[in-house]
């Protein structure tokens, strides 16, 4: 178990950029998902702090020690690879104890941490098999044991989930998670999927074009969103989001003008921004509150998707083109073709201005 | 039967005809040596398709000279540890090619395979100076090394297409068990690469075994030649005769330990040949 300290990390491939400046504390026994779209370098961070690739500027340390030179078997990290890449000719055992023959460790102790090992991811029956002899989970079950046997200080995962099908991935999430528990080590884990950052992590790190976006707990990702990008990003389905206007401040926060909307009173500070100044209202689909318009106001209904426990409406505003999304209980009251008006809840709404930074909320606020 | 019917089965006869012309014209060679090497002396000029009398006096004869015992001994001596150096030099170089980045792998991959477009005739005398000057001459040491230089292209070309298959995930799990290059080659490469070996070490245990420019002009006692050659200088009773018994005997004596290899490894051959064509 240790902590990994980057400090002002790049990475240039060629004439790419592919990390730029990323600081990052990561805390002992911390499990920290990196997240983000594909391109956006969280594998290439990743491999950075296994010693895969090298680092172009700025400093790693895992626990005190400064890595940036120690070769991978050195860091003390075991790493999960997506396809496994479990060695194919030698057996499940063969597998685990692998890097432990190579680091000349005495018998007795290769067999009893592999034996360890393989009981906490109950394998005890597969040691004797080949890779080819093990159905997916199995494998991926190996290449955890793999990484595990040798103690690292931290454990590695490259979205280790992605080649399985879709239950079995639930199965492994949480298999994932309790291992952590159990263990109590520190663990990074690449993925793309925001559903595995949000349930498996304390911490995620939103990767963008090569840049941390937002480093925060799920909670925090999710109802207070740092940037537009984030926003986006996390819950599905996606954040509405609705050009705005800014109609004035207040010493409890501002008024907003959407199209389609009445003006609305948030608690953000907007005292930085002109009046009239265009903002960028960001609302979650379960955060709108339909109720029935009276004439040919409002939002027409396009599409409803009934979902067994929740239903999706889909709105077309009047002008402009693009699609709002609410999400409300099944049943639905709501039919194609009808028209509604929308009400935001004023403590649900995100505020982000040009450069896709969310607004503040007014300190007072903020407190009660 | 209608003529639809009938036509089918004169497409078949004349399929399985023309198979037979093929296999035969194929064939006959290797029969007809075969066929010689158990015909006696008296009888060798008599065009016969079937052995009337057969004797094993041509085989006895060439067991009983001692210089062609040697010159197996010599053959299996330097076709081994050609195939051995090939394919420790050839796994290695594949290794870098296939692996390691670095300025200039193309041309390097390209000057190899390069290499191996020179007939043999052309470096003929080149090499002759090169195996003089480090003394290898009339020694199996100068055939390894002439026969080594002409295989390594090959096998660095199919061992370096092969190598580049293998996942580079597989590397980097070695990588982070601790593993230095070597050990990855050795214990992860390796394993994974047998048919790739087997395929490129018979082939280059077969080149080298049937050789014979080199093996002519680079030895010049009876105690150093290889096979080939003793053959074809193997003499008959008087200067006028060519002793075709022997001579037939002594070839198939030697072509039965490659038909035996190649029916042990012929699975491996298949699929080391095929596993660089395909992505896997």
């Amino acid at each position: 178990m240790a902590s990994v300290t980057l400090d002002k990390i790049n990475k240039v491939f060629g004439s790419t950029h592919i990390i730029k400046d990323v600081d990052l504390a990561i805390g002992a026994g911390e499990f920290v998902v990196f997240v983000g779209p594909s391109g956006c370098g969280k594998s290439t961070l990743l491999r950075l702090i296994a010693g895969l690739e090298s680092i172009s500027d700025g400093e790693l340390s895992i626990g005190s020690q400064v890595v940036n030179e120690l070769p991978p078997r050195e860091r003390g990290v075991g790493m999960v690879f997506q396809s496994y890449a479990l060695y194919p000719h030698m057996t499940v055992y063969e597998n685990m104890a692998f890097g432990l023959k190579l680091a000349k460790t005495a018998k007795e102790t290769v067999h009893e941490r592999v034996m360890a090992t393989a009981r906490i991811l109950q394998l005890e029956e597969l040691l004797e098999r080949k890779p080819k002899a093990l159905s997916g989970g199995q494998r991926q079950r190996v290449a955890m044991g793999r990484a595990m046997a040798r103690e690292p200080r931290i454990l590695l995962f490259d979205e280790p989930l992605s080649n399985l099908d879709a239950s079995l991935r639930v199965q492994m999430r949480n298999e994932i998670a309790r291992l952590h528990k159990r263990l109590g080590s520190t663990m990074i884990y690449v993925t793309h999927d925001q559903v595995e950052a949000m349930t498996l992590a304390d911490k995620i790190v939103v990767l963008n074009g090569g840049r941390v976006e937002q480093v925060g707990s799920p909670q925090e990702l999710y109802q207070r969103p740092a940037t537009r990008f984030v926003a986006g990003f996390i819950g599905s389905p996606t954040m509405n989001f609705l050009p705005a206007r800014l109609g004035g401040t207040s010493p409890t926060g501002c008024r907003i003008g959407v199209s389609g909307l009445t003006e609305l009173a948030l608690p953000q500070d907007a005292s930085s921004y002109a009046q009239d100044a265009a903002l960028l209202l960001g609302i979650r689909p379960e955060h709108l509150r339909l109720s029935e318009a009276r004439d040919c106001e409002g939002f027409e209904i396009v599409n409803v998707e009934y979902l067994g426990n929740e239903v999706y409406v889909y709105l077309e505003p009047k002008e402009g083109d693009t699609l709002l999304i609410q999400r409300g209980e099944a049943p639905s009251q709501w039919a194609v073709g009808q028209r509604v008006t929308l009400a935001p809840d004023p403590e649900q709404v995100h505020l982000f201005d040009p450069d896709g930074r969310a607004l503040p909320i007014k300190a007072a606020r903020a407190v009660a | 039967m209608t003529s639809r019917q009938l036509f089918q089965l004169f497409g078949r006869i004349g399929f399985w005809l023309l198979v037979a012309l093929i296999v035969v014209i194929a064939v006959f060679p290797f029969y007809y040596a075969v066929k010689t090497s158990f015909t006696p002396s008296s009888e060798l000029f008599r065009v016969e398709l079937w052995p009337t009398r057969a004797t094993f006096a041509n085989y006895v004869q060439i067991f009983s000279q001692r210089s062609f015992l040697q010159a197996i001994f010599n053959s299996i001596v330097v076709a081994t540890s050609v195939v051995f150096i090939a394919l420790l030099l050839g796994i290695t170089a594949a290794y870098a090619l296939g692996r390691v980045r670095f300025r200039g792998r193309t041309t390097v991959l390209l000057i190899i395979l390069g290499v191996s477009m020179f007939p043999q005739v052309a470096v003929l005398s080149g090499l002759f100076e090169v195996i003089r000057s480090l003394n290898l001459y009339n020694n199996p040491g100068g055939l390894i090394l002439s026969y080594t230089i002409f295989t390594l292209p090959f096998t660095v070309w199919v061992l370096t297409t092969f190598m580049r298959q293998l996942p580079m995930e597989l590397e980097e799990a070695a990588i982070m068990d601790g593993a230095t290059p070597w050990v990855t080659i050795t214990k992860v490469f390796l394993p994974l690469m047998w048919p790739a070996m087997a395929t490129t070490g018979l082939l280059a245990f077969i080149a080298a075994w049937n050789e014979f420019l080199f093996a002519l002009t680079f030895t010049l006692t009876d105690s150093q030649r290889t096979v080939p050659v003793a053959i074809a200088l193997l003499s008959g009773g008087s200067a006028y005769e060519l002793p075709w018994g022997p001579i037939m005997a002594a070839s198939v004596v030697v072509t039965v330990p490659l038909v035996v290899l190649v029916i042990i490894f012929q699975r491996r051959i298949v699929s080391g040949l095929t596993a660089g064509a395909v992505k896997g």
